[in-house]
């Protein structure tokens, strides 16, 4: 059979997020593939500017909907290095405590999707259900289920008093326990063996040449975490694994997440049992002194990296926030070759992507002139209304009476 | 009389909504393994009423009068399949000799209307749907015949009624069908494009595989034909493989019912425990493990019918 060209995206049932894969088929094979993102740019960086650095550290929470803390979390480590400040050691506690059940929800989510993915409904379904045992312990905590609030500038907003502590250790004893099933199921379940293993193949070689991050490198062997290399918060105190595997291949990255919520249980046991005493949080200058800081922070998909540049006002000069799914994304061209379509949405899947996170617009292109260039805010603000007017729409009418 | 057979019992309307209550409990008892609550015991039938209250939309590109009589023959070859498999008792409404094969070819007119569908919509996806369709086929349409013969075999007739009489008479030699009832129930999942054989139309992959491009009251047919193969496919195996007939109607057409419900209920434990497997890992089962056991099994029964019978 001659070669199919496949559109998978931007909108698919497969993605949960618009990104594009033009892949090439060879009957069922994929001989070519070419991923294509930059469906959802938000202006993040952008509209931080404009922001003080309070309002800075709320809005980039909103960056993405499942690892809101890491954001959170690796802009304010910035901005307080920038400003010199120290946070007091019980907030490093509770930031590194939100920062696991963070990654609970987040791997347990990701468990849910792969098994959907793969037309394995009821692990979707299951896993999700005790997902929200997390989730419903994070809305007792912060008040929400995602977007927590819990960081601000100079410590954090709320205390873990003794009762919230009896809450997680209780919370942590179901989700243990249900953790050793999903495992279980994971490495031993046929059909899940059959369609992962071997299937999306990263090597160690090509995970270090396209610098893939977080649980996706970590599956191709390569030993490698900021919590541990780079310490940040309260890591430098803590004990804990940094879980690897050698499989390279979806299998690997099953194995992998699942293993590292093991250790985020037991880091977040360490956390309670070992939390010091002390102020939450210490005064926060409204202005910072002109400066630069480079923020690097592990989130469950990978190392997120925050850029900060104060010129003295309350304001930010310049924001950068790379997502992990940005450094993972580069590998997809290597690890969708040669393998089948039908294992195409679990590829996707497998680096646990966050498209809409990572969308950064580095230049415009017009699809028809092919032409790439700039837009400042007036030239685009021009261009808007006069596509609408094409379009029959006349906004200068919109406000007349009558 | 005849025409109430085909049209109301045990024929078109009959079938059709005992389809909409197989559908039912399936996706009932699918739904309480994944510890959900499930739709609602009307769901089925609200689903087929707003489909034929929808907008039709043919794709320019296809063939408008096919695109339109693929749904319709699917639920006629599927009805008229039905009319030879017996319900109350052991005999069908309308037995001859050799029905089995004829049941069998009416049943293969689905996954072949399902691949016409789908490479006449001219979708890329429905196109990919319907060469999985036809590859799949390959892979279950043999074990799912072979399973048949070991029995037929044994009693020496093509015809499911004379199938179910003989083992009604005789049920212990049913036992030696036990190997072919496991066969079937794999091929009917492969063949009802089910988890893990889903393949055709994996909608994470292909979206909906044949039935992309179909919607409103085209889709509510294509559904039914469905729905209808789900009860056809348990009803042929209760017959063949389950003795349990009664020569009261009434407590037959109940067994029919539990057989039916109970064989679906099977098919649905096997939908929610595994995962999908690839298009060319169901190839591999079908002829590598199914096919062999199909043999072993007809080797057996060649044996049993040379020294029981």
């Amino acid at each position: 059979m001659a070669r199919v060209e496949i559109p998978l995206g931007p909108q698919h049932p497969a993605l949960k997020e618009p990104a594009n894969f033009a892949l090439s088929l060879d009957g069922e094979r994929i001989v070519g593939a070419a991923v294509n993102l930059g469906y959802n740019h938000r202006g993040v960086e952008k509209a931080c500017e404009a922001r003080n650095f309070t309002q800075c550290l709320y809005f980039l929470e909103r960056i993405c909907g499942i690892c809101s803390h890491s954001h959170s979390t690796a802009f304010s480590m910035t901005v307080e290095e920038v400003a010199g400040v120290e946070i007091p050691p019980r907030a490093q506690y509770i930031r590194v405590l939100i920062g696991e059940l963070e990654r609970l929800h987040s791997h347990m989510l990701w468990l849910g999707v792969a098994g959907h993915e793969l037309g394995f409904d009821t692990l979707f379904m299951l896993s999700w259900r005790d997902r929200e045992l997390v989730m419903d312990l994070l809305a007792s905590i912060c008040g929400n289920r995602v977007n927590y609030g819990i960081n601000k500038l100079g410590g954090v907003r709320r205390d873990i008093d003794e009762t919230v502590k009896e809450t997680i250790l209780k919370v942590m004893d179901q989700f243990e326990e249900a953790l050793k099933y999903y495992i279980s199921l994971a490495t031993t379940e046929t059909t899940l063996a059959a369609r992962t293993l071997g299937v999306g193949i990263l090597s160690y070689e090509d995970a270090v040449t396209y610098g893939a991050q977080g649980p996706t490198s970590r599956a191709a062997g390569l030993d490698r975490d900021i919590r541990r290399d780079e310490p940040y918060t309260a890591y430098a105190d803590i004990p804990f694994q940094v879980i690897t595997d050698t499989h390279a291949d979806v299998f690997g990255r099953v194995v992998v997440r699942a293993l590292e919520m093991v250790e985020s249980c037991k880091i977040i046991r360490f956390v309670l049992d070992n939390m010091p005493d002390g102020p939450l949080s210490v005064k926060f200058p409204r202005k910072i002194p002109p400066g630069e800081a480079l923020g690097r922070y592990e989130a469950p998909r990978g190392e997120d990296v925050h850029f900060v540049k104060s010129n003295g006002t309350d304001k930010p000069e310049r924001v950068k926030v790379r997502a992990p799914t940005l450094a993972n994304a580069a590998s997809y061209a290597v690890m969708l070759q040669g393998n089948y379509l039908a294992d195409v949405p679990i590829i996707v899947a497998a680096i646990d992507p966050c498209f809409s996170c990572t969308d950064r617009a580095i230049s415009v292109v017009d699809n028809r002139s092919g032409r790439e260039g700039s837009l400042d805010w007036k030239a685009l603000r021009q261009y808007s209304i006069d596509w609408y007017r094409n379009q029959g729409v006349a906004f200068d009418g919109l406000n007349r009476k009558g | 009389m005849a025409v109430l057979y085909i049209l109301i019992f045990p024929g078109f309307l009959f079938l059709a909504f005992y389809g909409t209550v197989v559908e039912f409990v399936d996706r009932k008892i699918y739904a309480r393994l994944q510890n959900r609550k499930g739709p609602p015991w009307f769901q089925p039938v609200a689903d087929f009423i707003k489909l034929l209250g929808k907008e039709t939309i043919v794709p320019t590109d296809a063939n408008a009068t096919l695109f339109k009589a693929l749904p319709i023959i699917t639920v006629a070859a599927v009805t008229t399949a039905f009319l030879s498999v017996p319900v109350w008792g052991t005999q069908a409404v309308m037995p001859f000799k050799g029905d089995m094969i004829v049941v069998l070819v009416l049943l293969l007119l689905l996954p072949l209307s399902f691949f016409a569908a789908g490479w006449n919509a001219s979708s890329m996806y429905s196109t990919i749907g319907a060469q999985r369709v036809l590859t799949q086929l390959f892979a279950y349409e043999v074990p799912l015949l072979m399973a048949l013969i070991g029995p037929a075999i044994l009693c020496g007739s093509w015809s499911l009624s004379d199938i179910a009489a003989f083992y009604a008479a005789k049920p212990l030699f049913a036992l030696l069908n036990l190997p072919g009832l496991v066969i079937w129930l794999l091929a009917a999942q492969g063949k009802l494009e089910r988890v893990p054989f889903d393949t055709p139309e994996a909608e994470t992959e292909i979206v909906a595989g044949a039935f992309t491009e179909y919607n409103g009251r085209h889709l509510a047919f294509f559904r039914l034909a469905v729905d209808m193969e789900l009860v056809v496919l348990p009803a042929i195996c209760g017959a063949v493989f389950i003795p349990l007939f009664s020569a009261n109607p009434f407590i037959g057409f109940v067994l029919f019912l539990l057989k039916t419900l109970v064989l679906l209920f099977l098919l649905t434990v096997l939908k929610a425990a595994m995962a999908r497997l690839r298009v060319e890992q169901m190839m591999r089962f079908s002829w590598m493990v199914l096919l062999p056991l199909a043999l072993v099994h007809l080797f057996i029964n060649l044996i049993a019918k040379g020294l029981l019978l």
